[in-house]
């Protein structure tokens, strides 16, 4: 069989050399070694990589030699029978080899280098780390616009197209403002800690600060500290420096040193806003204004106060300084304190543990001993007061209104209601009642209502006179003032205060047993006249407490203001669980009310 | 005449001097001093004085330190424009390098104590450590300037990059051949050795200069050294071509070690600018 063979190469300069050479042979061998038939000098060529043979009929046959295959027509193939006047392309390595034939002519292969991609760029480039790492615009562009979508484009487009909602901490998702709990610089405190996610709440106008006026959402119920107007005029002037930033703050919106904000600071972590805050809680925070606040409010009833141990009025309890009025009055115990209760009690003759009282409490079983405070007085649950003496249980033991008895049963008067005591007065039965006199007898042995009378038991009817009670010498007399009230017998009203130190509060379950006995601080022991007022004064607390600097020892608790003053609640310190509002205080049992519980 | 001294001289020699000052020692460390400057008396105030309820970004001194920031770091990263623009005299590019670096140590100081030594997982916090990157990553800058232009000089052995890629194709075409007589296996080997792209093993690579892909290694290792002549003639060449390749590659990793901090520096500055800007917003949005 005879084979043209044409090697086709391109010089540098893009001409064409054509070598012809003819072949006559059965088999042609393509391959790497040099001693192929057609030499194609390169690696990825076979040493002898494929032949092509005279199939008969005019066809070609092209078969691997080696491993490799060979492309026939852009096939990968290792064996193929070729029409040589069909034509084909065979490619081999780097070289095509085209076969053809006219009509019964030599096959013709023409063997032509394949078109490889040119090379791109510039090859010393790939020296630059550039070559290895995505570029550093595209890393900038992409960050920064990542940024600047997710931490401000989304909360600023969400804030201004949510549609405002009342706040509900059960239900924070409604017009919530998306990704902002980036932007918050901190854990809010422990009360707010709910609000967490939902910033919106207390944030509610772009640029502008937070405003009293939200914060009173929640907190309708706090009472101011002293009117707007009266505050400001009270408050200490700020110092050079002060001013210069609330001038500033206030040009920018800030409600001044005044608002709820500037003492409340949000965003220091899980705290507890009030308590873990030594500035509000420090005697300079209330001495700033109370240390001269008389030369500002000329008007104010309360004097100057700074520190507990040099500077603090004498106490002002209130209490009904007159018999019949309408509302107690506060007075200095400074000057003349007399309690005008309505009521005679002497605590003297109570206390006196060799008394008539104490024998009476002794023999009597519901006491057993002595009589005690705690007998009449009863601590209230919280621990800071005590709840109002009720006669029948406090009194009635001994001082018995017993006036009738029918077989086994007593009839006393209505303690309180001296309508309804006139009207068993006048029921009294007047039956049966011992004889005045009946006959002679021993000292010691005479009956009640005998000549020589003297009665050494409890008190009975017939000795305080039942039937003249509301006379002074009467059963009612013995504790109550008897008046008449438009002609009728009556009694003075009881006026005692629930309370008698209104402007602060004191607890007593925080001066308990192991601190101090009752009689350290209230003269029971001295006093015999209800018009004493047991309140005890600045300097019996000065015993123990001091102000903020003073020397903690065993005998001395340095106190500062807060110790007994709340700013915005005087007679009783703040506490949660008094606000039953409270999202804490919530009895819901609902599981996502109970997860938000978990998670605080 | 020879007596007169030349007016211009110790004039022209003083700028001929201050050419070969390092930014790091423009003008006696003028900014250096600047800087520290800055530093101590941001650090005193922030200790003498009382901010209540504690120290943060809100309080006053915290506005007074966020403001200097913010303003230090917009003009800190304008150097990306100034050094485009080649002018001379006192805001000399050298000044400005100069200032930069120093001026942007400090900023550690004011970041850090506009923090209040307060971090949480918010916006305010991604902008100091975005700020923290780009300083850091502008020290590892400066070490590197300082060090490897040396290296990357004697590494090079007066060839250039392109004399370095030339010596190389040389070498290719030798090996190409050389290794015509050889088998397959063999062939194969070299192929790969010869189409693997001298700058393939990714950053990585460069930065630590290994290469585990390295192909050329991988046909050393696998033809004998003591085989046909053809084998003996195609080992010895990949042998040279790996002492070329090292060579490259002690190049690329200086290069890269010179470059790499510009690929933190310069993200990170624009990503910091975006983050200024969303906490300075957020800030007042939410005031």
């Amino acid at each position: 069989m005879a084979f043209l063979i044409r090697t086709i190469a391109k010089a540098k300069s893009g001409r064409e050399i054509v070598r012809d050479r003819t072949v006559e042979q059965g088999e042609l061998i393509v391959g790497r070694a040099p001693e192929s038939d057609i030499h194609l000098p390169d690696l990825t060529v076979e040493l002898s990589h494929l032949s092509l043979s005279d199939a008969g009929a005019g066809m070609l046959s092209a078969s691997a030699l080696g491993e490799l295959p060979f492309d026939l027509d852009g096939s990968s193939i290792t064996e193929a029978t070729i029409d040589p006047n069909a034509g084909a392309t065979i490619t081999v390595g780097p070289a095509q080899l085209a076969i053809s034939r006219d009509g019964d002519g030599a096959v013709q292969i023409v063997i032509q280098p394949v078109d490889k991609a040119a090379v791109a760029g510039d090859a010393v480039a790939g020296f630059g780390l550039a070559s290895a790492l995505p570029s550093k615009r595209v890393m900038a562009w992409g960050l920064a616009a990542t940024i600047f979508v997710l931490l401000l484009s989304v909360p600023v487009i969400t804030h201004l197209i949510r549609t405002p909602v009342e706040n509900d901490p059960d239900n924070i998702a409604q017009g919530q403002v998306l990704f902002d709990s980036s932007w918050s610089a901190g854990d809010l405190s422990m009360a707010h800690h709910d609000l967490e996610e939902n910033c919106e709440a207390c944030h509610v106008t772009p640029f502008v600060s937070v405003q009293d006026e939200t914060c009173l959402t929640c907190h309708a119920e706090l009472g101011d500290h002293a009117e707007m107007p009266r505050l400001a005029e009270g408050m200490a002037p700020l110092s050079t420096g002060d001013s210069i930033q609330w001038s500033i703050a206030e040009t920018l919106g800030k409600e001044g040193p005044l608002g709820c904000v500037a003492c409340h600071s949000e965003h220091e972590g899980e705290v507890n806003l009030v308590a873990d805050d030594s500035t509000l809680r420090s005697e300079q925070f209330c001495a700033d204004c109370h240390n001269e606040l008389d030369g500002r409010l000329t008007d104010v009833t309360f004097a100057n106060a700074a520190d507990f141990g040099d500077k603090h009025p004498q106490f002002r309890p209130q209490f009904y300084t007159a018999h019949f009025d309408e509302a107690p009055n506060r007075v200095s115990l400074d000057g003349e304190v007399v309690e005008r209760s309505g009521l005679i009690f002497p605590h003297d003759l109570h206390m006196d543990p060799d008394g008539g009282a104490a024998r009476m409490a002794i023999s009597l079983p519901g006491y057993g001993s002595a009589l005690e405070c705690s007998n009449c007085h009863e601590e209230e649950p919280d621990g800071v007061g005590f709840a109002p003496v009720q006669m029948e249980p406090a009194c009635e033991s001994c001082h018995s209104l017993v006036f009738d008895r029918n077989g086994p049963n007593f009839r006393s008067l209505s303690h309180g209601d001296v309508e309804e005591v006139l009207a068993e007065l006048a029921n009294i039965d007047r039956g049966t009642r011992p004889a005045i006199v009946n006959g002679r007898g021993r000292p010691g042995q005479f009956a009640r209502g005998g000549r020589y009378y003297s009665n050494f038991g409890r008190p009975m009817s017939a000795y305080i006179a039942i039937n003249r009670a509301l006379e002074p010498s009467g059963v009612c007399g013995e504790c109550h003032i008897p008046t008449s009230i438009n002609g009728r017998r009556d009694l003075t009203p009881v006026n005692l205060p629930d309370r008698f130190l209104m402007r602060g509060h004191f607890t007593h379950a925080a001066h308990g047993e192991d601190v101090a006995e009752c009689s350290d601080c209230h003269a029971t022991s001295t006093s015999s006249e209800a018009t004493d007022l047991l309140i005890p004064d600045l300097n019996s607390c000065r015993d123990c407490h001091l102000g903020e600097s003073a020397t903690k020892s065993d005998e001395i608790t340095p106190s500062s203001c807060a110790m007994c003053h709340g700013y915005h609640t005087p007679a009783m310190p703040w506490r949660p669980e008094d606000h039953a509002d409270l999202p804490q205080n919530d009895n819901d049992n609902s599981v996502a009310a109970l997860l938000s519980r978990l998670r605080r | 005449m020879a007596s007169v001294p030349n007016n211009r001289f110790s004039q022209d020699e003083a700028r001929r001097n201050a050419d070969h000052i390092s930014f790091l020692k423009y003008r006696n460390f003028r900014w250096l001093w600047i800087a520290v400057t800055l530093s101590i008396v941001s650090a005193l105030g922030y200790w003498l004085i009382d901010q209540e309820p504690r120290p943060n970004g809100g309080t006053w001194y915290g506005y007074a330190l966020g403001t200097i920031g913010l303003l230090l770091i917009v003009w800190l990263a304008l150097l990306g424009i100034r050094k485009r623009k080649i002018s001379e005299g006192a805001w000399s590019l050298k000044a400005w390098t100069s200032a930069h670096i120093y001026l942007g140590l400090a900023l550690i100081v004011v970041g850090t104590l506009h923090t209040g030594f307060q971090v949480g997982w918010n916006v305010h916090t991604l902008a100091y450590v975005l700020m923290l990157l780009v300083i850091i990553s502008g020290i590892f800058g400066v070490v590197a300037y300082a060090k490897l232009p040396k290296t990357l000089s004697t590494n090079r052995k007066e060839m250039t990059r392109g004399d370095m890629l030339d010596e190389l194709t040389v070498i290719d075409r030798q090996l190409d051949s050389a290794a015509q007589p050889l088998g397959r296996a063999e062939c194969d080997l070299v192929i790969g050795a010869l189409q693997q792209d001298v700058f393939s093993g990714g950053a990585f690579g460069r930065l630590t200069g290994s290469y585990p892909g390295c192909k050329t290694a991988r046909a050393l290792s696998r033809l004998s050294e003591n085989g046909s002549e053809a084998e003996q003639a195609v080992h010895a060449l990949l042998t040279k071509r790996a002492d070329q390749l090292g060579q490259i590659r002690r190049h690329l990793r200086n290069k890269a070690l010179l470059e790499v901090w510009l690929f933190i520096h310069i993200p990170a500055t624009i990503a910091l600018l975006a983050a200024l800007l969303a906490h300075v917003v957020s800030v007042f949005f939410y005031w």
